[in-house]
C-alpha cells in the first residue's frame, strides 16, 4: 500500500492508496506549521518538522507510523567567534542560529543516522535519530558559505541531500543560494561543483561563480549515481559526468520551477512542474501541467490530464513533489492546497484533496 | 519568590506549569524554570539564549528592555508573565 506524508501549514496529513483509491487516513499535529515529514525505511520511524513560528523550529518523531509522535533535539549552531565577519546581505551579523529545517535525509553508512540541512545554510547530523546534532564544521567554515544568501528567503538554506548509493560517505547539498557542494569523506572536505550552471542575476562576471548559483532541488539518480538532475533558478540542468560539469535544457512551456523527480531505475526519466518564470510564479495562462522526459532532456512531453486547465493558479513547492519506489507512482502538493498522484507516471492524474492548507513538502514513505 | 506565568498557547506544546522561583534577572528566573522544564528553554530563546523573535515577557506589566542578556531585574514578589507576541505569521 502507498503511503504518502503530506506537510502543510495547518498539520500533516497521511495519504493511503493509489490513484483513484487515493485518501486521506490520518493527520497529526493539526493547527500547526509542519514543514517537512518523510520516513525513515531502515528503521520505519516517521520525522516531522514543525515551525511554529514564536516557539521556534521542533523536529518530532514517531515510531509508529505517525499514532503517536515524541520530540527529539532540533540542530542548534555554536556561539560565534568573537570578531567573526559574517553578515548577511543586508550588511546585519548574520545570526547563529536555527531559522529552520529545510532537508532531513537518511545517513546510509550507520543505522539511524540522519543529516540535516537547515537555514542559514549549516549541515548536520545525528547518530542517534535525532536525540543530538553535530554541525559539519569544514563546509559551515568553508571561505565561500558567508557569502551565501537566502533565495527567497531570508536566510541561505541547505534544501538537497543525495547520499551516493556507490558510497554513503559521498554526499551532495545543495544551497539556496550557494551553489552544489560534494563531500567523499563523510563531510571531512568539501568541492564545489556547478560548472555550467549559470546565475542571472548578479553581475555577468559573477555568473557562473559557485556560490553565485540558486538550484532549487537537486537529484542524484539512484540506478546511475553518475547522473543528476537539477531544477536551477534559472532553468533545468543535468549532469550525466557524475557533477564534472552541467548542461542546460529546455522545457515546454517553461523551464522554471522549483521541484525535479527522477526515475529509480530510468536515470533519462525525470519529472518537473513548470511555473510561468520567477516573475510570475504561478503556471502559465491558468494551466497545471507536469513536464517529463525520457530521453535525457532531449524533449518533454506535457502532460496534463486529471489536472485543472483553467483558472488555476497553484504553485508546487520544492520538496512537494515526490515518486515512488515502483517509478510510477507519482504525487504532488500545491501553494493552493490541491493534491494530485498518478499510477502511470504522469499520464493521468487523479485529485486526492482540494481544500488543504498550503502544501510544503508531499513524501512517499 | 517570583511567579513565573506563560501564555496558554505555549502550554499546548510544552510541559510548562506557572512557578514560584528565586532570581535576581529575568534570565535567573527563567534558569531556575527550565532547570525544573528542559524541554521548556528552546520554546522560549534560541541557542544563543536570546528571547525568540516573537515572543515577549513582562515584568509587573513593563515590557522587558533586555531580550538578549535578560538582564532586566527582577524584584520578589513580582510577577513574570512570558506571552507570545501579536507578531508573526499566519
Amino acid at each position: 500500500m502507498s503511503t504518502i506524508l503530506v506537510s502543510t501549514r495547518k498539520g500533516l496529513f497521511v495519504v493511503e492508496g493509489a490513484a483513484k483509491q487515493a485518501r486521506i487516513t490520518r493527520t497529526a499535529f493539526v493547527g500547526d506549521n509542519v514543514t517537512l515529514a518523510r520516513a525513515d525505511r531502515r528503521d520505519g520511524s516517521w520525522y516531522a518538522v514543525l515551525d511554529h513560528g514564536h516557539f521556534g523550529v521542533k523536529l518530532h518523531r514517531s515510531d509508529d507510523r505517525g499514532a503517536t509522535w515524541v520530540e527529539v533535539a532540533i540542530p542548534t549552531y555554536p556561539p560565534k567567534p568573537e570578531g567573526f565577519a559574517d553578515k548577511d546581505m543586508w550588511g546585519k551579523d548574520r545570526e547563529w542560529a536555527t531559522k529552520g529545517i529545510w532537508a532531513l535525509e537518511p545517513a546510509l553508512d550507520a543505522a539511524g543516522a540522519l543529516w540535516c540541512g537547515t537555514m542559514p545554510g549549516g549541515l548536520f547530523r545525528s547518530n542517534d535519530r535525532g536525540q543530538s546534532w553535530q554541525l559539519i564544521e569544514a563546509l559551515w567554515n568553508h571561505p565561500t558559505r558567508v557569502k551565501w544568501n537566502g533565495g527567497g528567503a531570508d536566510h541561505a538554506a541547505i534544501h538537497s541531500i543525495c547520499v551516493d548509493p556507490r558510497d554513503p560517505r559521498s554526499v551532495v547539498v545543495a544551497v539556496s543560494s550557494g551553489g552544489v557542494w560534494r563531500t567523499r569523506d563523510a563531510g571531512a572536505s568539501w568541492t564545489a561543483h556547478t560548472k555550467g550552471m549559470v546565475a542571472g542575476y548578479v553581475p555577468p562576471e559573477q555568473a557562473d561563480w559557485p556560490e553565485n548559483q540558486d538550484p532549487h532541488c537537486v537529484v542524484q539518480s539512484p540506478s546511475a549515481p553518475h547522473v543528476f538532475w537539477c531544477q536551477h533558478h534559472m532553468g533545468i540542468w543535468r549532469s550525466t559526468d557524475d557533477l564534472a560539469s552541467w548542461q542546460q535544457l529546455h522545457a515546454e512551456p517553461s523551464s522554471f520551477g522549483f521541484p525535479v523527480a527522477v526515475h529509480p531505475r530510468e536515470p533519462d526519466t525525470a519529472w518537473f512542474i513548470p511555473a510561468h518564470s520567477d516573475q510570475k510564479r504561478a503556471p502559465i495562462t491558468g494551466e497545471v501541467v507536469v513536464t517529463r522526459t525520457r530521453d535525457g532532456g532531449k524533449t518533454f512531453q506535457i502532460l496534463r490530464e486529471g489536472l485543472p486547465q483553467q483558472h488555476a493558479y497553484d504553485l508546487v513547492f520544492r520538496h512537494a513533489l515526490s515518486i515512488a519506489d515502483d517509478g510510477d507512482q507519482l504525487a504532488f502538493g500545491s501553494s493552493t492546497g490541491n493534491l494530485w498522484v498518478t499510477a502511470n507516471q504522469g499520464d493521468v492524474w487523479h485529485s486526492v484533496a482540494n481544500h488543504l492548507p498550503p502544501i510544503y513538502a508531499v513524501r512517499y514513505t | 519568590m517570583t511567579a513565573v506565568v506563560f501564555t496558554q498557547n505555549l502550554k499546548r506544546h510544552v510541559d510548562c506549569p506557572d512557578m514560584e522561583v528565586v532570581g535576581e534577572t529575568v534570565r535567573e528566573v527563567l534558569e531556575r524554570v527550565f532547570a525544573e522544564h528542559p524541554k521548556l528553554r528552546g520554546y522560549v530563546v534560541d541557542e544563543r539564549g536570546v528571547l525568540r523573535k516573537h515572543m515577549s515577557i513582562f515584568i509587573d506589566g513593563r515590557q522587558i528592555a533586555d531580550r538578549e542578556e535578560l538582564s532586566d531585574p527582577v524584584l520578589p514578589g513580582s510577577e513574570v508573565y512570558v506571552m507570545q507576541a501579536l507578531s508573526g505569521g499566519a
